[in-house]
């Protein structure tokens, strides 16, 4: 099995390795070192904690639509958590908390990246397996411990953590300040640094295969676009995320060992405590300084997706494929010196955040760049309406409608009055929840022929994309004007304030919204299932597509191809070119058989192929005169 | 014509989820009455029947999908067999977009005049007024993007549906139309962050101004209430030390600073319109947030590291009353940074009122030295000096 890993073509000695290996139940299906099977393992734990993350949502959103109810249901289900059949105000905050959490760590980085960079990474840049299938496999166990320890934190007696999926101290730092500070955090915490590892060895491994293991002729700008999306998301992730392990530790230090890393002057119920010279601000620096690389760890990889997506469904090549990864370049380094707009109000120097404030307006650019060349894929194609193109337009929309109110958050003058508020809410469950959600659902419904080897029913598609798509829209349009009337999020109740009681309608109509939406995903968990064992069974190549994944055979073999690794001798965006006979034409034909659609453009490192067009032309034109 | 019969069947379709919608709202109404009726109950059991209800409804729905479903995989293939070519998938799909997008545009414009105008009202102070500008500039340019790019997503998706007579149009790139569009974006966000950049700096500026002078306040969050500190008749506020916080003197006042002794503490933030007033900001335990909408203000509190915020308030309460027709209209101050289980019940009434009666309240305020903290303090201040030197020593050490 080790020869898998070693990168050398034109030796056909592969496919004898497998005849007598036998994989058990173990190591097929637990212990895989086979990077499509980690996927699967990553897209199932994935799905999983979502519609946890989602069951939690509904739970505090009937909180905040009936305030003054009772559901004697709630106290069957929670226990101490919901007496009375009440949410606990403290376990509305963990709800919160581990939603939040949930949702951002373990689905959309974790369950996108993870089953994605891992599936495609290898079949579209031709390759065997990943560069390390066995720290592959392990970055799989770190993170579904963390998973496991996440989720345990719901059976300790104080609950989970609940200083918000930010975690600023003091709050969590001071057990005495609220029970969601207590063991919850510890575990929290914990958990956090098992998903740290988790990421950081999937990460190394993304970014060396990508760099070392990709099959002749692909070179950086012959891959797809999900490849470049999947790569730098794993540099992002790489020099991110160890940030917030250093934080977390320090974290557990003023915790657990009485330093006073970010805890000063403080005096819970009355009692002095002794720290002294530390700094709150300090946490919400090396925080963000995750936090904030981490939304674009979120949605690149849904933009990448969506690209491809909606390259193969329009049949038309991405437009601007250079622009597009140069703004996936832009994104990637600007992420890095933006983190300061979510600490406008936090008492940082005010000069910072003017700098922060420029800073985060020219993100706005590569972020608009890749709008509009979407907008001219589309443009003049021939669109299929397959459902993963449906999720992939979706993605697009709600990035437009969530990525303009940025404009208004990145503003520092602006965001005095917005910051905190349900604004905030709209915003990123908008243009990082939805679209990243909704990049990661075109991804399974695009490639779960590759991972399953049958089809995803297409009209539960259609019905699950209109249901979602539209229940996103209601859920999270109408927080942004009470934002703008200043509701503030992370709110228990709004009865306390008579000029919040007036949402209290909009909070019914949001929260029905909700549930309407969640019942949707039935429709997906139901055709998911239902596909993997009894779906129609998927040809080679469903999708007429160009990239590499599809040449391998349907049996979805360990070492992805049978014979040779093929070669690649074009960009992966040829469809519709016109002369050729189909409208698609794969990364592996060479141009040499390709002569009635070839362009002088695609020569533009390679003069000879270039006076062999030329001669070619040549010749063609003679034999018309003739003629 | 086939569309038209695609059309009916949708309707159709329609048909029956408006009934099921119906259905629903019906059985709704019929839950709450039962859950009311429940709560009066003194130990209210949990109402299985409404549960059943959700469950039946849920299962009703999805049956009745999968028999739409059925139905039209079986109108599908008898087409077949007539030997037309079956649903068009692409063409009812791309229909929808077009109905999405025409829907979806008169919500958007329904919610925003309908919900947009219960945000809130003008803003009562001076720098709030800049804001609100850029926060209507900002407002135009987006709105403008939005119609503009939703639109074009949806109708070229309607406009380009899958026809299999057709070929999509290769294009890979075109690097005018791209320089404009990088170009475009950039110059507008450069205005916009200049505009803003300015505005944050003017907000931002703490500078003392000549012939204005600046009232200054204390505010303190701590779990979960504010407490205001006044300047006496001095106007200056006296020292405070966290480690001093005990007994009667919640606040840590150092009094043997003697700008502390006519301090005074009060129970709503009254302010005097159109004077300068700086909060200095500060919190106890976890960190809270300073935040009054009506005034464009926020600021975190954050224990260990005093912030401010300087303001001027231009619109009285009583003139804001008016403007908003509304006789109990008060001004709120409220914690905005999630800070434990009463985060969303602490609250302070502002109060803008001019300057008389802005004088006339403020000599009515109590002293934060009350008798009681003065024999506490006179006894107890000596054993203090002592106890602070010894902590300080043990830190060094």
């Amino acid at each position: 099995m080790s020869t898998l890993a070693v990168h050398d073509h034109g030796v056909a000695h592969h496919e004898e390795g497998h005849e007598h290996h036998h994989d058990t139940f173990l190591t097929k299906y637990i212990f895989s070192q086979d990077h499509k099977m980690i996927a699967k393992q990553f897209l199932i734990t994935g799905i999983t904690m979502a519609v946890i993350a989602m069951l939690l949502s509904i739970l505090f959103r009937i909180q905040l639509a009936y305030p003054d109810k009772a559901f004697p249901l709630l106290e069957t289900l929670l226990g101490r958590f919901a007496p009375e059949g009440r949410l606990d105000p403290e376990f509305y905050l963990s709800l919160v908390t581990i939603h939040g959490t949930i949702m951002v760590f373990f689905v959309l980085t974790a369950g996108l990246s993870g089953t994605f960079s891992n599936l495609l990474i290898p079949l579209q840049v031709g390759a065997r397996d990943m560069a390390s299938p066995f720290m592959n496999m392990l970055s799989y166990w770190f993170f579904f411990l963390a998973c496991t320890i996440m989720l345990s934190s719901f059976f300790v007696q104080k609950g989970p953590a609940g200083p918000g999926w930010t975690i600023y101290p003091p709050l969590s730092a001071l057990p005495q300040a609220m029970k969601g500070s207590g063991l919850g955090m510890t575990l929290w915490l914990i958990s956090m640094v098992l998903f740290v590892a988790s990421s950081l060895m999937g990460g190394i491994n993304y970014v060396s295969t990508v760099l070392n293991m990709r099959t002749k002729g692909m070179d950086l700008w012959k891959m797809p676009l999900t490849i470049w999306a999947f790569f730098l998301t794993a540099i992002l992730g790489i020099l991110s995320f160890p940030v917030l392990v250093a934080g977390v530790v320090l974290l557990i230090f003023d915790r657990s060992f009485g330093t006073s890393f970010y805890l000063s002057d403080i005096v819970v119920n009355g009692q002095v405590m002794p720290f002294e010279g530390g700094s709150p601000i300090l946490f919400q620096h090396l925080f963000w300084f995750l936090g904030h690389p981490e939304v674009y760890i979120v949605i690149m990889p849904a933009m990448g997706i969506s690209s491809e997506v909606m390259s193969v469904n329009s049949r038309k090549p991405i437009f601007g494929y250079h622009a597009m990864v140069y703004s996936l370049i832009g994104i990637t380094v600007l992420s890095f010196i933006v983190w300061g707009h979510h600490m406008f109000v936090t008492g940082m120097n005010p000069f910072l955040g003017g700098v922060f404030m420029i800073t985060t307006l020219i993100i706005a650019v590569p972020s608009a760049v890749k709008t509009f060349n979407w907008l001219a894929t589309l443009w003049r194609g021939n669109i299929r309406f397959t459902p993963a193109m449906l999720f992939a337009v979706g993605m697009v929309s709600f990035f437009i409608s969530g990525g303009l109110t940025g404009i208004f958050l990145g503003n520092a003058a602006l965001d005095i009055n917005l910051h905190d508020t349900y604004f905030v809410v709209a915003h990123f469950h908008l243009v990082m929840g939805s679209a990243a959600i909704f990049g990661m659902l075109a991804g399974v419904y695009h490639w779960f022929p590759k991972m399953f080897g049958r089809m995803m029913g297409e009209k539960l598609g259609y019905l699950h994309f209109w249901l979602t798509f539209i229940g996103a829209y209601l859920v999270f349009f109408p927080m942004h004007f009470m934002g703008l009337d200043g509701v503030p999020r992370r709110y228990y109740a709004f009865t306390e304030f008579a000029s919040m009681q007036r949402w209290l309608s909009v909070n019914v109509f949001i929260t029905w919204s909700a549930i309407m939406a969640a019942c949707a995903q039935v429709a997906f968990i139901f055709n998911f299932i239902h596909s993997i064992f009894w779906g129609k069974k998927a040809t080679q190549n469903p999708w007429q597509s160009n990239t590499l994944e599809w040449t391998t055979p349907v049996e979805r073999i360990h070492g992805n191809w049978p014979g040779e690794i093929p070669s690649v001798y074009r960009w992966p965006y040829d469809y519709s070119k016109p002369g050729a006979e189909d409208d698609f034409i794969p990364q592996t034909v060479p141009l040499s058989e390709t002569m009635s659609s070839n362009v002088p453009h695609d020569f533009e490192d390679n003069p000879a192929g270039l006076e062999a067009l030329s001669k070619w032309s040549n010749a063609q034109q003679a034999n018309q005169e003739v003629k | 014509m086939n569309t038209f019969e695609k059309i009916t069947s949708v309707k159709n379709t329609k048909k029956l989820l408006a009934f099921l919608a119906v259905f629903m709202l019906s059985g709704t109404n019929l839950l709450m009455a039962q859950t009311q009726t429940a709560d009066a109950a003194a130990k209210p059991g949990v109402n299985w029947l409404g549960v059943g209800y959700y469950v039946l409804l849920f299962v009703v729905a999805a049956t009745v999908i999968a028999i739409i479903g059925r139905i039209l995989k079986v109108y599908d293939l008898s087409q077949q067999i007539r030997g037309k070519k079956g649903m068009n998938w692409n063409n009812i799909l791309g229909v929808m977009c077009l109905i999405f997008l025409v829907v979806g545009m008169y919500g958007a414009y329904w919610d925003i005049t309908e919900q947009g105008s219960m945000s809130l009202p003008e803003a009562a102070s001076k720098h709030g007024v800049r804001i609100d500008a850029m926060f209507l500039t900002t407002t135009i340019i987006t709105m403008i993007v939005f119609v503009i790019t939703q639109i074009l997503l949806f109708t070229f998706l309607f406009r380009y549906r899958h026809s299999d007579k057709r070929r999509a149009y290769f294009l890979p790139h075109n690097n005018t139309i791209e320089k404009v569009w990088t170009i475009i974006p950039a110059i507008v966000l450069t205005i916009l962050v200049i505009f803003g950049f300015f505005t944050w700096q003017d907000v931002e500026n703490s500078a003392e101004v000549k012939g204005q002078p600046t009232l200054n306040i204390d505010i303190t969050g701590h779990q979960f209430a504010w407490e205001i500190r006044y300047p006496g008749a001095d106007g200056k506020l006296g020292k405070k030390d966290f480690r001093l916080t005990a007994g009667a003197n919640k606040l840590g006042i150092d009094f043997k600073d003697k700008n502390s002794i006519d301090d005074v503490q009060a129970d709503t933030l009254v302010l005097p319109v159109n004077k300068v007033v700086r909060l200095n900001i500060f919190a106890q335990d976890v960190i809270h947030s300073v935040y009054m909408p009506h005034f464009r203000v926020q600021q975190n509190a954050v224990p260990g590291l005093p912030t401010f915020f300087k303001f001027t308030p231009t619109i009285t309460t009583e003139e804001m009353r008016r403007k908003v027709d509304d006789p109990k209209f008060e001004y709120l101050l409220y914690c905005n940074k999630i800070c434990g289980s009463s985060h969303y019940n602490m609250q302070k009434v502002v109060r803008v009122v001019t300057e008389d009666e802005y004088n006339q309240w403020v000599a009515h305020l109590k002293p934060y030295l009350t008798p009681a903290l003065r024999t506490e303090l006179k006894l107890a201040s000596a054993d203090q000096n002592k106890s602070i030197t010894e902590n300080r020593l043990a830190l060094n050490n």
